[in-house]
């Protein structure tokens, strides 16, 4: 290495492999892998939306799995809430859903309505 | 794709409470849930709360899971990565409250502390110097290569930071003595000599975050004009060792070692010394004689080591965690160096808590805080309700800092004026049970074991100190001992050759100074007031209370407890050998100590 640019270049790709370490405030996903979630494919939703957020190069959204949280008809269900609003949990959410949940809502600030269960803290 | 970081501390304490089989448990049940691909393990430096050992860290959330064992390890994949599920059998709670901590930032010993030094252990894989600099890792070095070299050491005088060694010396002077210096080559050294007992500072920074000694030391070599530099680390730290070889083949691979270090024609290279583990190797001139590969005994000063120290040349000597302050310092300035801190010792320091507190290990907290702050806030107060007795700071060097002192802003001054010194960080907090005479001789001990011999009065000083140690507390004082001790003590100081040797005296002397009376308890009434010293107690039965269960009898290694089945007992105090085993074990209270 000769130069501080290097330097730098190392030091914004390791801080990407350093990502989950950091803070990050701009929000929460929350994909709920109870037994049934896992049985329901709640697995690729949460692989989904972290390849998304990744894809997007979003770093300060959190991605998180909580246990069951007692909607198992209507799972994989994944919470989203961004800093400042209302948490909101969607239900039925496969792949594409997952996905689709990441763009519009995390990115675009757009409630994904037909997929909403419930608007608000559980 | 990761989705989960977990951070197991590789600390020496969490290797020695079964890291390494937590690691292997944690490795398999990944695969077992085939989920190897998506978690990444990685292997940090010290996290600092010792006794809460092994600790997982699991990221992006930040749980903190303690005490993870073989057992349970596995819960940790099955319950929280695979289910989602927080192990609430693993998170930390308060003693005294139920509530439990999810991350480290609700657990009080760590909101508290300020972490500079330690920026990086535990939070960094240490084998990665890529982690390293993305935390800022030789941006100081860079920024140095940039700078004049009058222009790092004034900035480097300006912050005020003061060796962290023990003696508290102002840096900056040190390194403009070496630089102007005449004669060549140069030399920077780096004491890794850690040998206070129960101190590992130093040895928590060459494992956890060794990059950021060898930045300081390049830079230091940059800035006074040396080519070499030696670190000198004891043979006890083999993992230390380990790291900072790793860290130093790597520096070299990517170029922060070697030839034309960044681009700036500068070169620079470093090599491992490894010590013996002599305690007075810890003192600078002696160190210097030890990698020359002679005998480690120190030599009189001046000439100090910046105008005459390896070979003779002129050596720039700094300690451990003196080294780790730097970097920062070049990054963000003097000033911000001075936000934190006390006018005279601006900065941080880091503490090695042990003995009698609810939390031990690892903190680092700004200069000025007080002992109460650091033992009852951080360290959580004393185990089992007792009372708090005092501290000994600056380990065998050093002396005790009772309650009456416990709101004192700690730093190098401060302690002084109360006869201790600050020392490397060494804190050993000592409750209403330990007798301080025999605290006292325990290190005085230490010291004779390790003074070298060169100069007569440490070598004989201690050893006639000792024997009078000894002699009080086998009740065999003299009413006139504290007085010898106390003049004996006031001749070593003023007449060793070395550190060592000068501050031998001082445990005994500070603990004559707080505690005479505990003294005078063992010289004129042959009695340990805490039960402490063996030879001075004796073990009697209360026929009041004794009901004959034969348990005292059972347990008695000597066999001198007598007595029929639900008949009084009675010890044979002339063959008793004190242990204290029927004392312990009697249910009625029915053995007496005095």
């Amino acid at each position: 290495m000769k130069s501080l640019e290097e330097l730098k270049r190392i030091k914004e790709q390791t801080l990407k492999d350093m990502d989950l370490r950091q803070a990050k405030d701009r929000g929460k996903v929350v994909v709920a892998m109870g037994t049934c979630g896992i049985a329901a494919g709640a697995k690729d939703a949460l692989m989904a939306v972290i390849e998304e957020l990744e894809k997007a190069d979003i770093h300060d959204v959190q991605v998180v799995q909580s246990g069951c949280m007692g909607l198992c008809d209507r799972e994989p269900t994944v919470e989203v809430s961004m800093k400042d609003q209302p948490s909101v949990v969607y239900g039925d959410v496969n792949d594409a859903n997952a996905r689709r949940i990441v763009h519009e809502h995390v990115q675009g600030g757009h409630v994904v309505a037909e997929l909403v269960i419930k608007r608000g803290n559980i | 794709m990761i989705r989960n970081q977990l951070l197991i501390c590789a600390g020496g304490a969490c290797i020695t409470s079964g890291e390494k089989s937590v690691k292997d448990v944690l490795v398999e049940e990944l695969a077992k849930n085939g989920i190897q691909d998506e978690i990444q393990i990685i292997e940090t430096g010290c996290m600092g709360a010792c006794d809460l050992g092994p600790i997982v860290v699991v990221y992006p959330e930040g749980t903190f899971y303690q005490k993870v064992s073989v057992q349970n390890a596995g819960l940790i994949v099955s319950e929280h990565l695979v289910k989602g599920r927080t192990v609430a059998e693993l998170l930390y709670h308060e003693p005294a409250s139920a509530k439990k901590a999810q991350t480290s930032e609700e657990i009080p010993f760590y909101t508290r502390q300020v972490k500079r030094v330690l920026r990086n252990c535990g939070v960094i894989d240490p084998l990665s110097i890529e982690e390293f600099i993305a935390r800022d890792g030789y941006f100081g070095l860079g920024k140095a290569l940039e700078m004049g070299r009058d222009e790092i050491i004034k900035m480097v005088q300006d912050s005020g930071l003061r060796g962290r060694g023990g003696a508290g010396f102002p840096t900056g002077i040190k390194w403009k003595a070496a630089k102007e210096a005449t004669g060549s080559p140069k030399y920077v050294v780096c004491n890794g000599d850690e040998g206070d007992p129960g101190a590992f500072m130093d040895r928590s920074v060459l494992e956890g975050d060794p990059h950021s000694v060898v930045e300081a030391m390049v830079i230091a070599g940059y800035a006074i004009g040396a080519a070499t530099g030696y670190v000198y680390v004891r043979a006890e730290y083999p993992l230390a060792i380990e790291r900072f070889d790793y860290a130093l083949r790597k520096a070299r691979e990517v170029g922060f070692l070697g030839h034309d270090i960044l681009g700036s024609g500068f070169d620079f290279d470093i090599e491992i010394r490894i010590g013996a583990g002599a305690f007075v190797c810890g003192e600078e001139t002696a160190l210097l004689r030890s990698i020359e590969g002679k005998r480690g005994m120190p030599s009189l000063k001046p000439p100090f080591p910046a105008e005459a120290g390896l070979w003779g040349k002129p050596t720039l000597i700094n300690n451990v965690e003196t080294f780790a302050n730097v970097a920062p310092i070049l990054i963000n300035g003097a000033e911000w160096f001075r936000s934190v801190g006390t006018l005279k010792s601006p900065g941080t320091k880091v503490f090695a808590l042990a003995g009698k507190v609810q939390n031990t290990g690892l903190v680092e907290v700004p200069m000025g805080t007080t002992l109460r702050e650091l033992i009852f806030d951080i360290g959580g107060g004393i185990p089992d309700g007792k009372k708090f007795k005092g501290a000994q700071t600056g380990g065998p060097s050093g002396g005790i800092i009772t309650a009456d002192y416990l709101d004192l802003p700690i730093d190098f001054d401060s302690v002084k004026e109360i006869g201790t010194i600050m020392g490397s960080g060494g804190l050993i907090v000592l409750d209403e049970d330990n007798c301080m005479v025999d605290v006292a001789k325990f290190y005085l001990e230490f010291t004779v074991d390790e003074s070298c011999g060169k100069c007569t009065p440490c070598r004989e000083g201690t050893r006639q100190m000792y024997r009078i140690m000894e002699r009080i507390c086998n009740g065999k004082g003299h009413d006139s001992d504290i007085e010898k001790l106390k003049s004996l003590g006031k001749v070593i100081q003023l007449t060793s050759l070395c550190g060592l040797g000068q501050t031998a005296p001082n445990p005994v002397l500070s603990t004559i100074r707080f505690f005479e009376d505990e003294y005078r308890a063992h010289i004129e009434d042959k009695r340990c007031p805490t039960h402490v010293c063996k030879r001075l107690l004796t073990y009697s039965i209360n026929p009041d209370k004794c009901v004959g269960c034969t348990a005292c009898a059972r347990q008695c290694p000597v066999q001198v407890i007598t007595g029929e089945v639900k008949k009084t007992h009675s010890i044979d105090v002339d063959k008793c050998i004190k242990c204290g085993l029927c004392y312990e074990v009697c249910r009625f209270g029915a053995i007496c100590r005095e």
